[in-house]
């Protein structure tokens, strides 16, 4: 008795589901990205309108004064969906938990000279309020924005800040203790220096267009602050005055920043191209927003590079116009 | 000329080589059978890294695609960017 193995071909009859294919064509298969992505946004049978907000419906475009004939353009380069953005985040987690297990364990901190290691927590650990205001501001477009393209990658982006926000607060247990977080709270509440920072991060805080507020803090003020702080502050000063362990315990924030530019520059790229309303909307808003989040930075550009504090920041900004630049606005 | 081929097993992680590869060589033909996908090429077929970044949106090492390789014909010429197959020596 001999028997034959054959293989049956079956070819699928479809793709990818109806509702994706709505966006890309019923013709090839969907990343999981899309699938997890596209047409995902709830858009019908919504009865009754919120009573905090009946001006509009749950889920409503028309809460920014953006104007996109379809949302889904919107999408994430990363390719971001839940499962490919918790893997890339515990990845880099379990870096930065090998960087605090080698320098605990080589007790890298006690060579870190003391004024050096005062000058970094001075400027680094008030940075733990931004970053939650960050994480609100985040929550707070996806609450009100629209399209799952757009909403979800800002969901990872908060959680993203509350993480640089944890970490800036690990940072200041393995270097001092845990009164060195009270201290920086109490910089952030009183210092003077600190005071226009906090002022821009509660002014946004009551944003009320998602898209505005996108451009407020992930364009404006982010896209100033790291550069400035993880970058020239960190990398050009603390790490050649003996704190290069600082730059291992923030090497996760310029990382995260650079990735992350690359959604925030697509999302500007996008929308600006849409249509000339909406660039001249987004220039706008990213010619005041950028205005006041650079005078908002500088005493703390003075305060973390003294005498070199705001040829520092000029530079950040020269960096930001380039960015932009490239997606089609100019500052 | 003869032929080259590569062949992948058919699924999430090897379809942006696929792709990428199709992009990348107008005179390449693909035969999808069940679990696998197999990609013919007269004389040489290049794999280049860029086009696969392009795809996924993130940084991918060209030795990653060993992982879902089934096999390949053809003498391999490869560095950091691109791997090319063909029967030159």
């Amino acid at each position: 008795m001999t028997i034959d193995l054959k293989t049956v071909d079956i070819k699928p009859l479809r793709h990818t589901y109806a509702h994706v294919a709505q966006y890309i064509g019923a013709d090839k298969a969907a990343s999981r990205y899309l699938e997890g992505t596209m047409g995902a946004q709830s858009e019908t049978n919504f009865h009754y309108r919120p009573t905090w907000d009946p001006e509009h419906a749950l889920f409503d475009a028309s809460r920014t004064a953006i104007v996109m004939s379809n949302w889904y353009a919107l999408k994430d380069p990363r390719q971001f969906y839940y499962a490919s953005w918790t893997m890339t985040r515990a990845r880099q987690q379990d870096a930065m938990e090998s960087n605090f297990e080698f320098v605990e364990s080589r007790g890298m901190i006690d060579l870190i000279p003391q004024e050096v290691r005062d000058q970094a927590l001075a400027v680094l650990i008030p940075l733990r309020h931004a970053a939650w205001g960050a994480n609100m501001n985040n929550s707070q477009i996806c609450a009100t924005g629209y399209g799952t393209a757009f909403t979800a990658p800002a969901m990872f982006h908060a959680m993203d800040n509350l993480g640089v926000a944890q970490y800036l607060t690990r940072l200041a247990l393995a270097m001092e203790g845990p009164d060195r977080l009270d201290a920086a709270k109490e910089a952030w509440l009183v210092d003077p220096a600190w005071q226009p920072l906090r002022r821009y991060v509660e002014d946004t805080l009551v944003v009320q267009d998602p898209v505005e507020l996108f451009v407020a803090q992930n364009v404006a003020l982010d896209g100033l602050l790291y550069p400035l702080i993880y970058g020239t502050f960190v990398d050009d000063r603390i790490a050649l005055q003996g704190g290069s362990a600082v730059a291992m315990l923030t090497a996760f924030m310029p990382e995260w920043h650079d990735e992350a530019n690359r959604w925030v520059d697509a999302v500007t790229k996008i929308m600006a191209a849409e249509s000339e309303d909406n660039k001249a909307l987004l220039t706008r808003w990213i010619r005041n927003w950028e205005e006041q989040a650079a005078s908002a930075l500088l005493p703390v550009a003075e305060m973390a590079l003294p005498g070199t504090g705001r040829a520092a920041l000029d530079e950040a900004r020269q960096q930001l116009r380039a960015r932009l630049g490239k997606t089609g606005l100019a500052l | 000329m003869s032929n080259v081929f590569i062949a992948f097993q058919a699924n999430e992680e090897s379809r942006p080589v696929v792709e990428a590869i199709m992009a990348d060589n107008p005179n390449a033909t693909a035969v999808e059978s069940p679990g696998m996908v197999k990609i013919d090429a007269p004389g040489h077929l290049t794999i280049r890294r860029e086009s696969i970044e392009e795809r996924t949106g993130s940084r991918y090492d060209l030795q990653q695609l060993h992982i879902n390789l089934i096999t390949l014909s053809g003498h391999i010429d490869e560095d950091d960017d691109q791997l090319t197959l063909s029967w030159k020596h």
